[in-house]
Formats: C-alpha cells, sequence, structure tokens
C-alpha cells in the first residue's frame, strides 16, 4: 500500500509564486534583461504563472521561451524507448539576457545539467538562474536553485508529483506518495 | 501529441509501417524542424554515434540532406560510395557491409539498385538500418517528408485527394508515397500513359488515369515525378515533347488547378519536361519546402532508430 500526503494545495502553490516572483524582482533589480524559459512539461506551466506575477509586479512584457531537454538527456543509451520530443520554442538570442529557468521539482539536477546545455545553444546569456517550486534533496551533481518554492526531503523511494489544472483537469496541488513495505 | 511508441530498429519502407508508426515520425519529425532554424544549428543526440553512408547509385540531393541531418545530430559519418570502393573488384553486398559492421557502427544508410537489398541486410545486421532507396521498390524517407509537407500545407492527409503524376512504374518514391498516403486515408490517383501507369497498380487501392486534364481540376495535391529521358529510348512514349504535352505541368494547364492546390517534385526537375520553369517557381510550389522538411524528417527517423532498447530511463 502507499501512504499518500498532499503538501502543497491550490493556495500554497499561488502564493509561493507570488513570492518567487517578488524575490527574482529584488535580485535582478531593473528585470530589463530577465528571459522566463520553463522546462516542459510542467516547467511551462509554472513558468507561465510566474511570468504573470511578474509582469504585474514590473509592468513590462517579459520575453518567455520553452525548452525541450529531449536531445540533451544523458540516458538515451540506458532506455527503453525513445522518449516522446516536443519541440522547443525560444525565438531571442539569449546573449546578454538574464535567463530564469524554471521546473517543477528539482530532484538528480541531471535535468537541469540538459537544459543548461540546451540555453548554451541559444547564445551566452549574462547569467542563468534556477526557479523551482519543490526541491526534494538527493543532487547528483553540483546544482543549487535561486528560487526554491518549498523544500521537501524525502526518501529516494517516495515520489513526488505536481498537478496543475491546465494539464490534469483538477486544483493544483502537490502530493507525495510513499510506498510501505 | 500521441503515446505511441516506436519499437523499430531500422526504417526499410512504409509498406511494413502502420499508421500510427507513420504518425509518430511526422509529429516527431515537428519536433526537430526548429533546429535548424537555431544559430548553432546542432543538438547532441547522436553524440559517439557512427554512420555509415554507402551509396551504389549517383545521388547528390538525398546524399546532402542525410549527411547534413546526421551532421546536425553530431553523429561521426563516413562515405562510401560505389565507386572507387572494393564493390568494383568484385567483392559481395553482404562481405562489403559485414566489413563495415566489424567497426561497430551505429546506423548504415543504403541507396541499392536491388529491391530488397535494404531488408536483407537488416536482418543480419545489428547497427539500424535506413533505406535510401532500394530499386525501383521503396525510398521511405522521400515518402515520409512528402506526406510530411501534404500535412504541413494541408493540415491533414485524411480524404484528401493526390495525384502522383509520370513514370509510376520505374519509380519508387511512387511506391512509398502510394503505402504511406492510403494508409493515412488519402485518395491516390496515379497518372501517366498506360506504358509507364500499368493497371496492376490498382491493386494497392489507387485508381488510375490516362489523362491529366481530366484529373488536374479534382485534386488537392499534384506530385509530378522525374521523366528520366532514357525511357524513351525504350519506346515507353514516343517522344518528350509528346509526354511533355500530355503530362507536362505547364502555365496552361495549372491554370485549372484548384486554388489551394499544392504542386510537389522529388527533384531534379527536368523543366520543360514534366514541369515548366513557371511552375516549378510558381506560388502553387512547394518544392523547397519538401527539401528543408526532408532534413527534418531524416533527424526523427535516426532518432527514433537508435531507440535505447537496454533498460530504464534514469532521469
Amino acid at each position: 500500500m502507499a501512504t499518500v500526503i498532499k503538501i502543497m494545495d491550490k493556495e500554497d502553490i499561488s502564493r509561493v509564486i507570488t513570492r518567487m516572483a517578488h524575490e527574482i524582482v529584488e535580485k535582478n533589480k531593473k528585470a530589463e534583461d530577465i528571459v522566463i524559459v520553463g522546462i516542459r512539461t510542467r516547467g511551462v506551466q509554472l513558468a507561465e504563472r510566474l511570468l504573470g506575477k511578474l509582469s504585474a509586479i514590473t509592468k513590462r512584457e517579459i520575453p518567455f521561451g520553452i525548452l525541450d531537454i529531449t536531445f540533451y538527456r544523458d540516458d538515451l543509451d540506458r532506455i527503453d524507448e525513445q522518449p516522446v520530443v516536443h519541440s522547443t520554442e525560444i525565438n531571442d538570442d539569449l546573449t546578454d539576457k538574464v535567463v530564469i529557468l524554471v521546473d517543477d521539482v528539482l530532484y538528480s539536477g541531471r535535468t537541469v545539467r540538459a537544459a543548461l546545455n540546451a540555453l548554451m545553444d541559444f547564445g551566452r546569456p549574462k547569467k542563468i538562474e534556477l526557479a523551482v517550486l519543490i526541491d526534494r534533496g538527493h543532487r547528483e551533481l553540483p546544482i543549487k536553485a535561486d528560487y526554491v518554492g518549498k523544500n521537501v526531503p524525502t526518501a529516494k523511494d517516495e515520489k513526488i508529483t505536481l498537478y496543475l489544472k491546465e494539464t490534469d483537469k483538477m486544483d493544483d496541488n502537490v502530493i507525495l506518495e510513499r510506498v510501505n513495505e | 501529441m500521441n503515446k505511441f511508441v516506436w519499437k523499430k530498429k531500422d526504417l526499410l519502407g512504409l509498406e511494413e509501417l502502420s499508421a500510427d508508426e507513420i504518425l509518430h515520425i511526422l509529429d516527431t519529425s515537428k519536433s526537430f524542424y526548429e533546429i535548424s532554424t537555431r544559430a548553432i544549428k546542432k543538438v547532441p543526440v547522436l553524440r559517439g554515434k557512427t554512420v555509415v553512408n554507402l551509396f551504389f547509385e549517383p545521388s547528390t540531393r538525398t546524399k546532402t540532406s542525410f549527411e547534413l541531418a546526421e551532421k546536425r545530430m553530431s553523429a561521426d559519418i563516413v562515405n562510401v560510395s560505389a565507386s572507387g570502393s572494393s564493390l568494383t573488384k568484385g567483392e559481395t553486398l553482404i562481405d562489403t557491409v559485414k566489413n563495415l559492421a566489424a567497426y561497430k557502427i551505429d546506423i548504415l544508410v543504403m541507396r541499392h539498385s536491388v529491391p530488397g537489398s535494404a531488408h536483407m541486410l537488416s536482418k543480419i545486421l545489428e547497427a539500424s538500418v535506413v533505406n535510401a532507396g532500394d530499386g525501383a521498390h521503396e525510398h521511405p524517407t522521400q515518402g515520409l517528408l512528402d506526406i510530411f509537407t501534404i500535412r504541413q500545407k494541408k493540415g491533414r492527409i485524411e480524404n484528401l485527394k493526390v495525384a502522383i503524376v509520370g513514370d509510376i512504374l520505374h519509380s519508387r518514391v511512387a511506391r512509398s508515397n502510394i503505402w504511406g498516403l492510403t494508409k493515412l486515408g488519402a485518395e491516390v490517383i496515379l497518372v501517366g500513359p498506360t506504358t509507364l501507369v500499368p493497371k496492376h497498380f490498382e491493386a494497392m487501392g489507387v485508381k488510375i488515369s490516362h489523362n491529366f486534364d481530366d484529373v488536374i481540376g479534382d485534386v488537392d495535391v499534384i506530385n509530378m515525378l522525374r521523366i528520366q529521358k532514357e525511357r524513351q529510348k525504350k519506346n515507353l512514349f514516343p517522344s518528350l515533347r509528346e509526354y511533355s504535352d500530355l503530362f507536362g505541368l505547364d502555365e496552361r494547364r495549372i491554370k485549372k488547378i484548384k486554388k489551394d492546390a499544392i504542386v510537389m517534385h522529388p527533384g531534379p526537375i527536368n523543366r520543360g519536361v514534366e514541369m515548366s520553369a513557371s511552375v516549378a517557381d510558381g506560388p502553387f510550389s512547394v518544392i523547397l519546402d519538401q527539401v528543408t522538411n526532408g532534413l527534418a524528417v531524416r533527424m526523427a527517423v535516426f532518432f527514433l532508430v537508435t531507440g535505447g532498447r537496454k533498460g530504464k530511463g534514469v532521469m
């Protein structure tokens, strides 16, 4: 049997995104070189929400991109079937921009490593910062997030899933599943 | 995007693919299209993989397209052409390929004049085999890029009327198109003289017409095939001029086509024979889109056939 724990609900997620938006503006005073890039798939919806908050705070139109990291994965040789590739939509040259990379859950760090490599093929950003909704630990690479919604200490066999109303047809929430021996 | 999972090691022809498999290649191709629009046109998908391009027949555009696809995916590539290889010394195809395979290659791209040669090699090789044309049998990547282009321009394949005009009998492009288009629900009409469009093609589920003017105003897509001038010597048609008059797409005939129809050609074009210059460069022509799309389709094919098959993902 699995134990299911709700770690964040709709209001929690909304509050946390608002807070992260303020942190981003605080750290990047002018916010004018900022580009928000969401990692497919859940990172995209989070990035869109973050973008909404940031536009409201700064009263400025902020460029937005979508990144599919499939081409840059380090495990393509080790998997059974090729994953489905979606398109990357980055229309701006990222040279001299501050890229805020957005993902849902930070875990091994390998997705972020792949995303960093992918971003470098779109120019030479002035800076790349990482924003994640959940940091669950267990890093396998030296990677750290600049903006964290919530730190959730986990065991490796636990599973964290983010559900969003845009993609999952249910209220936003974050679920932790624990398999009981 | 569909949840379909690709399982095949090779791409040999469209005959053995299901509609789902074809659609999966087309969907995957869309994602690869974007790479060629970037400033840095390279992704590391085939990094550390070796591709051998083995061409026993002359080819410029197909070979260039395959090579660019390989390079943009970061593969290491070796080109072998028949002239100057040990085949001219009498080595058999199987020996040549077994020797190449002994280098532990990952993908073999082959064009050969014998139908079924790619199929035969796929059974003895651990590497993936991509058929770049086997005799008059199939040219699957050309078929796929044609279908990709139709889908890109018309938004669908189902219930479209597609005319393929010219030397169907000797055309591997026509056969791959017929297999793919009929599987996806298009209505295919083959057009040409009786000598080049024999009746037995009806068994593939297509219609046949020997009068281009009867068909032209009714179709959504016109795919004009190249007429090989050598065929005339075999008396398959009386003269190039007569062929052009009856089955060529010129200024006069283009006036009859639907306003939203598209005109395709796999290249290289004999301007003035199957198509006039003004039509090839005109508003209905999607010929250069076919070339651009070919790159995306070939990249997608490489990506799919090299799928891991080694265990679970770790990301």
